[in-house]
């Protein structure tokens, strides 16, 4: 690899070592992390009709949050759940949960106790007071919990939730909490918004919404975004957040400005220090191409 | 004999699946969801004898003393650890049992303490390398060699800055317009195309199994 | 002064109490006036196509007071017997607006929505108003059965699609094994796997086989066991070093097996030990640190990426060009494909992981299978161009055929 003659600085701008490229991308992350500074965050439509239909629910309607990712993901999909959670307990709606991914629950219930806090402060989004409130488990939420096999528990839970779930993840039978009393299926929701950083995605849409027909929202990792996007176009997913993007549109839509929106800085300086790597590593390329055929002349 | 049970076993069941498919009788559903069962039991059986194979190969480094038999013991430490904590815990009462699969076990605070500081943080990080992969990835492969080559880094610059707050709202407009277009035109094309191939080779794959001509899953290749 | 202004109080609240009084009065005396609503009509009831039984479709014309009229409709409950002359018992609701109730029952008896197969069941439907009590009912309707189906009759066009696609492929076969000579393109990746036996053998280090996040169920892991299959005779031909470290149980234990036959039909079984494959987690980034400490710590020639691979495709693929390994993959997970690509020399795209087990048997019955998915394919693409024209004409009597009902 170093070839004497190889070792001009065009073919050493062509093979830097990965670890510069690794150290650079760790001081820059920092950095841009720390200071004090914000990027301005466009809205897409595909964020904002969730952000509307969650909205517009009258109060009391139930959402039915799937929460499929682990730790690994956190990242990206936890300020997703949060803005989203804190919208629904603010707007007086329930929400029913489900986490398909073994790892799943305990971030399911992280979310729900960080939102239960954040809900007993008055606060005000988007001009909008809301007086501090209690949220109450099997009142305002019903956590089902954990079941193996995500395509067969969602076609269960399209006859009744009862048939996976005949309690929930604390152990009480779902026919003695309050929430789920006259709820049978999905038809008793009003939307389902799946956070996803697993394959379990492609359940939801093919199974679940494919056969049951709720409206259902999408929010997927950045590696999934270009994925599942093809859904949208094709109507079966009538919103899309894709990582941390994603999630940052619908904090400052929600008004509710966490950790999304300070990642995003970093996510920006990020890419623009990958494409100076991508543009040093062409100029080396050119350069020692149009130098070897000058010395071949 | 050996070898023909089984592929008469597969044969049987996996022409049961192509008929079930095709069937939603009662009588084929509950066949369906009783052949259902049996992968969670024999996923549990499998699950033992995983752990059994970790275990032991882990303490087989251990006991000669192999190239770094240092992580086995970490290993073993921390499979038994959460092990131990997962399964005991203190009842209402603050009785100190062991509780299988029940709330007192899943909710014994060390087992939460060590999932939520120790795992998390660092499965975040392991999923956190991908940045910097793709990162020197990205540096090495993105060289405009040829025309082919050309065309994927202009592409993958278009769709790495269409977000970009900078560009302001014209030049942004128009760069996200035509990131969407690459992402839903070309890309999705070639995608549909290799799906479709995938699609072919699956059922063509299944069938070959069904039909005992592919027998690698059993060790005949 | 205060006196005055103590009985202005006193007057001032029992005025706006009795008012309040007359007003909840005013309110309960509406509720119970409304006049009742007009009954729905035209209400059929017939079973549910294409299910396994215990379900029943109700359609009906809504009430004229829904929506119009005396605008008195909150919505409707769906009442169920046995016998026309009940009792009725009520088993949902929908709000107004809607002229359909889709009565989908459990299939356990003990549950109370179940609804009994072949048995003749009587329907009505009430208007509701706000006021539960002030209601109308319509005619009964009935008797109506539920029926299990054994055929699904939407899903008709897959079945003669497989039947198509099985017959091809059994003809393909049969003319194989007639000795016909097929040819198949050369895939440099499944070369490339014969070379790089033989490197790490020179080399004297490890060959390290991944079969992926897959389940033992997945086509792709299936494909994958194949060519562990080969790889696994070739090393034991080698008396190479295999390690395959997996991510799911049930794939341990077959791969055990199948790395275990290998051995044996290369005529080393002694050499075969079941440590050579074994179970790490099913924690897909804990699973990952396991393995690229394992590319780290025994440096492998070669490492063989076969199956279903998510996120962590980049990491384990950087981490093996890091360790210097000459780096194979494969999957049909199309969202890692360009990952692979950019990090390993060869890259088995989609299908050509299926087709790989066939390659490297060059057994005659398994290329008659890819001739079969070749013609499969040009059946394909001329049935596209033919729907895009349709589809763009709107001949839509092209296009329903191949439309699957679920």
């Amino acid at each position: 690899m170093t070839n004497k003659q190889d070792t001009n600085i065009f073919n050493r701008m062509m093979s830097i070592d990965r670890r510069w490229v690794f150290l650079l991308l760790i001081v820059v992350c920092v950095t841009a992390y720390f200071l004090p500074f914000s990027v301005p965050i466009l809205v897409e439509p595909e964020v904002a009709v969730i952000h509307e239909f969650i909205d517009t629910l009258p109060p009391g309607s139930i959402v039915f949050l799937a929460i499929d990712y682990d730790p690994a993901s956190l990242a990206e999909l936890h300020p997703m759940t949060y803005a989203l959670l804190e919208q629904c307990f603010r707007r007086n709606l329930r929400v029913m949960c489900t986490a398909l991914h073994p790892n799943g629950p305990s971030m399911a219930e992280a979310a729900f106790l960080a939102v239960a806090d954040s809900c007993r402060l008055d606060k005000t989004y988007n001009g909008e007071f809301f007086p501090a409130r209690e949220v109450v488990n099997g009142v305002d939420y019903c956590f089902l919990g954990y079941k193996p096999y995500p395509a067969l528990v969602i076609l269960g839970m399209g006859t009744n939730f009862r048939l996976p779930f005949p309690s929930d993840y604390y152990g009480t039978p779902l026919d003695s909490i309050p929430l789920m009393k006259g709820v049978q299926n999905y038809d008793q929701t009003a939307c389902v918004v799946n956070i996803s950083g697993t394959s379990g995605t492609e359940y939801w849409i093919s199974y679940g919404q494919g056969r049951f027909n709720f409206p259902l929202a999408l929010g997927v990792t950045g590696v999934m975004g270009a994925e599942y996007y093809p859904y949208l176009n094709s109507g079966q997913v009538f919103g899309y957040m894709a990582g941390m993007l994603g999630a940052a549109q619908y904090e400052k839509l929600a008004d509710n400005p966490g950790k999304a929106i300070i990642a995003m800085k970093v996510q920006l300086y990020a890419h623009f220090l990958i494409i100076f790597f991508i543009i040093i590593g062409n100029i080396g390329f050119f350069m020692d191409k149009f130098k070897k055929n000058r010395e071949g002349r | 004999m050996k070898r023909q049970i089984p592929i008469f076993l597969v044969f049987v069941f996996g022409v049961f699946m192509v008929f079930q498919y095709f069937s939603p009788h009662e009588a084929s559903e509950w066949i369906y969801k009783f052949l259902m069962d049996w992968i969670y039991i024999i996923g549990i059986f499998a699950m033992a004898l995983g752990i059994w194979s970790l275990i032991h190969v882990s303490y087989d480094k251990i006991k000669h003393k192999r190239h770094d038999w240092g992580y086995s013991v970490v290993t073993l430490a921390a499979l038994f650890t959460m092990m131990f904590f997962g399964i005991t815990g203190f009842n209402e009462n603050g009785e100190w049992g062991f509780y299988f699969m029940t709330q007192e076990g899943l909710t014994n605070p060390m087992f939460r303490n060590f999932f939520n500081h120790i795992l998390v943080p660092i499965e975040t990080t392991m999923f956190s390398l991908l940045a910097f992969f793709i990162a020197s990835a990205a540096y090495r492969a993105f060289r405009a060699r040829n025309v082919l080559a050309t065309m994927l880094l202009v592409s993958a610059l278009i769709v790495m800055l269409r977000f970009n707050p900078y560009f302001g709202d014209t030049f942004g407009f128009y760069m996200n317009k035509t990131a969407a277009w690459l992402l839903n035109v070309p890309n999705m094309a070639a995608k549909r195309a290799i799906l479709i191939g995938i699609g072919l080779g699956m059922v063509g794959t299944a069938l070959k199994v069904i039909l005992g001509i592919e027998r690698g899953y059993m060790g005949k290749g | 002064m205060r006196y005055i202004f103590v009985i202005f109080s006193l007057v001032f609240l029992t005025f706006s109490a009795g008012l309040a009084q007359v007003d909840t009065l005013g309110a309960d005396s509406t509720l119970l006036n409304i006049a009742p609503p007009a009954p729905i009509s035209n209400l059929t009831v017939y079973d549910k196509a294409n299910d396994h039984g215990h379900a029943l479709i109700l359609e009906w014309k809504p009430s004229p007071d829904d929506a119009a009229g005396k605008n008195t409709v909150m919505m409707y409950e769906i009442y169920r017997s046995e016998s026309p002359d009940g009792p009725f018992e009520n088993i949902g609701s929908v709000p107004s607006g809607n002229s359909r109730y889709d009565n989908i029952g459990i299939l356990e008896k003990e549950a109370r929505d179940y609804i009994p197969d072949n048995t003749d069941l009587y329907y009505r439907v009430d208007a509701v108003t706000i006021n539960p009590e002030i209601r109308t009912s319509s005619e009964i309707f009935g008797p109506v059965r539920s029926y299990s189906n054994w055929f699904h009759r939407g899903r008709v066009p897959v079945l003669f699609a497989v039947l198509i696609f099985g017959g091809l492929m059994m003809y393909f076969v049969s003319v194989a094994r007639k000795g016909a000579e097929l040819y198949v393109r050369p895939l440099a990746g499944i070369a490339a796997v014969d070379d790089a036996i033989g490197r790490a053998t020179e080399m004297g280090r490890p060959i390290l086989y991944i079969l992926g996040l897959g389940t033992a169920d997945m086509i792709s892991t299936i494909a994958s066991f194949t060519i562990l299959s080969r790889v696994a005779k070739q090393v034991a031909e080698y008396q190479t070093q295999l390690i395959v470290p997996c991510y799911d149980p049930i794939v341990m234990t077959v791969a055990q097996e199948v790395v275990k036959s290998s051995y044996l039909d290369a005529g080393h079984p002694d050499a075969y030990n079941d440590d050579m494959v074994f179970y790490i987690t099913t924690n897909q980034f804990a699973y990952v640190a396991a393995v690229n400490g394992i590319m780290m710590r025994e440096l492998p020639a070669t490492n063989v990426y076969m199956g279903k691979f998510y996120a962590e495709s980049l990491i384990l693929a950087e981490t093996g060009a890091v360790a210097g390994s000459i780096q194979i993959a494969g999957t049909d997970e199309v969202g890692q494909l360009p990952f692979f690509i950019v990090a390993c020399d060869y890259t088995l795209i989609g299908e050509e992981l299926y087709a790989a087990s066939a390659y490297l048997g060059r057994e005659p019955l398994m290329l008659g299978s890819l001739k079969a998915q070749d013609y499969a394919k040009a059946a394909v693409i001329i049935l596209s161009i033919l729907g895009i024209i349709a589809a763009n004409f709107g001949w839509t009597a092209f296009t329903n055929i191949f439309k699957v009902l679920d």
